[in-house]
């Protein structure tokens, strides 16, 4: 089993075993940010910044079949391990699975309290617009 | 160390929030800039205040309100001392350094600014010393004029020389760079500015907490400064400026305090410093600033100075080692700021490591935009230096550094 559900229970595994070591685990979330797929230069413009970040965050999505697949990338190493814990649980999913998606896993790993609240609504945000664009996707099917 | 009655450990007991863990390591405070931290006898002083004088002050037929007003005063007075003001009437409390300054820009401004007049800053400024400037300058249709800056973060003087002129009306430059810790050369800015006829505020927001400043050796019109920066508490802050100055210009707000005899014909208004504090003060702040300056004279500004010198150039030297690691800022004259990038990181990135153990440092633009660019840079990292801070905690910087450092170097 691959689903959202699953996924989200290895995370949360692999961010046990890292425990209360604040510095490990901003290494490990910078690692993971390091292993994303490479980003189109020539998409990182104004129009795929994510709005409400601090750091620049850039998204863009494609579809392969039926499902959204979603490419980011950012300028501070560890908002891009961020993104890649959300691709990881998100990309390459019909769009429906992403809109009921509840990614408890956030609060389950302790994200708050690692990143910050400036950070934290920077993440609220970018999941905000992956959210929105499954839901263009999926509007889009239904038309 | 070279330095007598200098004791580190000692100082150190006096500020109970530097006694604590922060992600389970000891915290190392560097982030002074932005504000110091406060020693007991201030945060008792507080207390105090509110558990045994509070009341209004200035006209109260109490007890409690002569209290008060005594202790009030005896700060303006301590602070007037501090910067060799020549009287405690030029002494005017605000809210901080940005307050100051537009209480100069909107009194100052609205009287003596006209239409095709010039004020002159700095590259280096921080907002606070740029926007109020700019809504002047709007308002009034006067230019700012700015003085470039070397790439080592030095003001160009020559091309200061070139920007004043009988059009001139005010230079408004930092005293110390907030984002760079470089030290500007104020006593020539001043003089040169006075040779045009110009007048001069110093942003002193940088430099109170670090060397001595006197305002009649400057020689400087109108000065500023917060409390927060040196020891004292947070939403207080001070304008000094010369007595003919600060009686010529109309009062900043209108309210209570700040007048002589208010009738619905016309109300006239109180001497200064009392013209420029309507409405009731930051008492308790102001009381327990007191002690923050009681505390920076105990010290000793000399050995103040020589410890924190000693700090920057410690860590300079050291963290210069570090592989990838690029300063930003190289002046000849510098003190207590080091400002950096690692090569390949985002500023924000270092910051967040730093402070996962326990290291607390500023990231980002520092209030500088217009600087960041003049450097093609988004931000920095910068480390501060306090009279209380150690070269052992620069080790611990040094060492967590050195290991950020090598993810991308």
């Amino acid at each position: 089993m691959n689903d959202i559900k699953s996924v989200q229970e290895e995370i949360i595994e692999e961010f046990s075993i890292l425990g209360d070591d604040k510095e490990s685990t901003i290494f490990y979330i910078m690692e993971l940010g390091d292993k994303l797929p490479p980003f189109p230069e020539e998409e990182k413009k104004e129009d795929n910044i994510i709005k409400g970040c601090q750091s620049k965050v850039w998204l863009i999505t494609k579809t392969e079949g039926d499902k959204v697949v979603y490419l980011a990338d950012s300028n501070t190493d560890i908002t891009k391990g961020l993104i890649s814990l959300l691709i990881r649980v998100l990309s390459y999913r019909k769009a429906d699975e992403i809109l009921d998606s509840d990614l408890y896993f956030i609060d389950k790993i302790g994200m708050g309290s690692i990143i910050g609240s400036q950070r934290s609504n920077g993440l609220a945000a970018m999941i905000k617009q992956m959210k929105l664009y499954a839901l263009a996707y999926q509007s889009k099917l239904n038309a | 160390m070279a330095k007598t009655g200098f004791d580190v450990d000692d100082i150190r007991e006096r500020f109970p929030v530097l006694h604590q863990e922060v992600n389970g390591r000891p915290l190392v405070y560097l982030d002074n800039a932005a504000t110091s931290q406060k020693p007991l006898s201030v945060i008792e002083a507080l207390n105090h205040y509110y558990t045994t004088d509070n009341s209004n002050i200035h006209r109260g037929a109490h007890a409690l309100a002569a209290r008060a007003t005594d202790y009030y005063e005896n700060t303006r007075k301590s602070v007037s001392s501090f910067l060799n003001a020549p009287s405690e009437e030029q002494i005017i409390f605000t809210k901080g350094t940005t307050e100051g300054i537009n209480l100069v820009a909107s009194t100052f401004g609205r009287k003596f600014i006209h239409e095709g007049d010039e004020i002159i800053i700095s590259a280096m400024e921080h907002h606070s010393n740029i926007v109020p400037w700019q809504m002047l300058c709007a308002e009034k249709g006067a230019t700012l004029k700015v003085i470039p800056i070397t790439d080592d973060g030095e003001l160009i003087m020559e091309e200061y020389e070139k920007l004043l002129s009988s059009k001139t009306k005010l230079v408004s430059v930092l005293h110390v760079s907030n984002a760079l810790g470089t030290v500007n050369p104020m006593e020539s800015i001043i003089s040169m500015a006075h040779r045009a006829g110009a007048k001069v505020l110093v942003d002193a927001a940088q430099s109170t907490s670090h060397f001595t400043v006197d305002v009649q050796a400057l020689d400087c019109d109108f000065l500023v400064f917060s409390a927060h920066k040196l020891y004292g508490p947070t939403g207080l802050g001070v304008l000094y400026g010369k007595r003919e100055l600060l009686e010529e210009m109309p009062p900043y707000q209108g309210g209570g305090e700040m007048i002589k005899e208010v009738d619905f014909s016309g109300t006239t208004y109180n001497e200064i410093p009392f013209k420029f504090e309507a409405g009731t003060p930051n008492i308790a702040d102001v009381i327990a600033f007191q002690k923050a300056l009681e505390f920076v004279s105990t010290v000793g500004k000399e050995q103040l100075l020589a410890h924190e010198n000693e700090l920057l150039t410690y860590a300079t030297e050291k963290l210069g080692t570090i592989k990838g690691f690029i300063p930003v800022g190289k002046a000849k004259h510098k003190v207590s700021v080091l400002s950096f990038l690692i090569n390949g990181m985002h500023p924000f990135d270092v910051g967040m490591m730093l402070d996962a153990v326990g290291i607390a440092v500023r990231t980002g633009h520092h209030c500088a935009q217009p600087l960041m660019k003049r450097f093609n840079i988004e931000g920095t990292v910068r480390a501060s230096f306090a009279v209380y801070n150690t070269k052992q905690e620069i080790d611990v910087l040094y060492v967590s550094l050195s290991r950020i450092a090598k993810r991308k170097n």
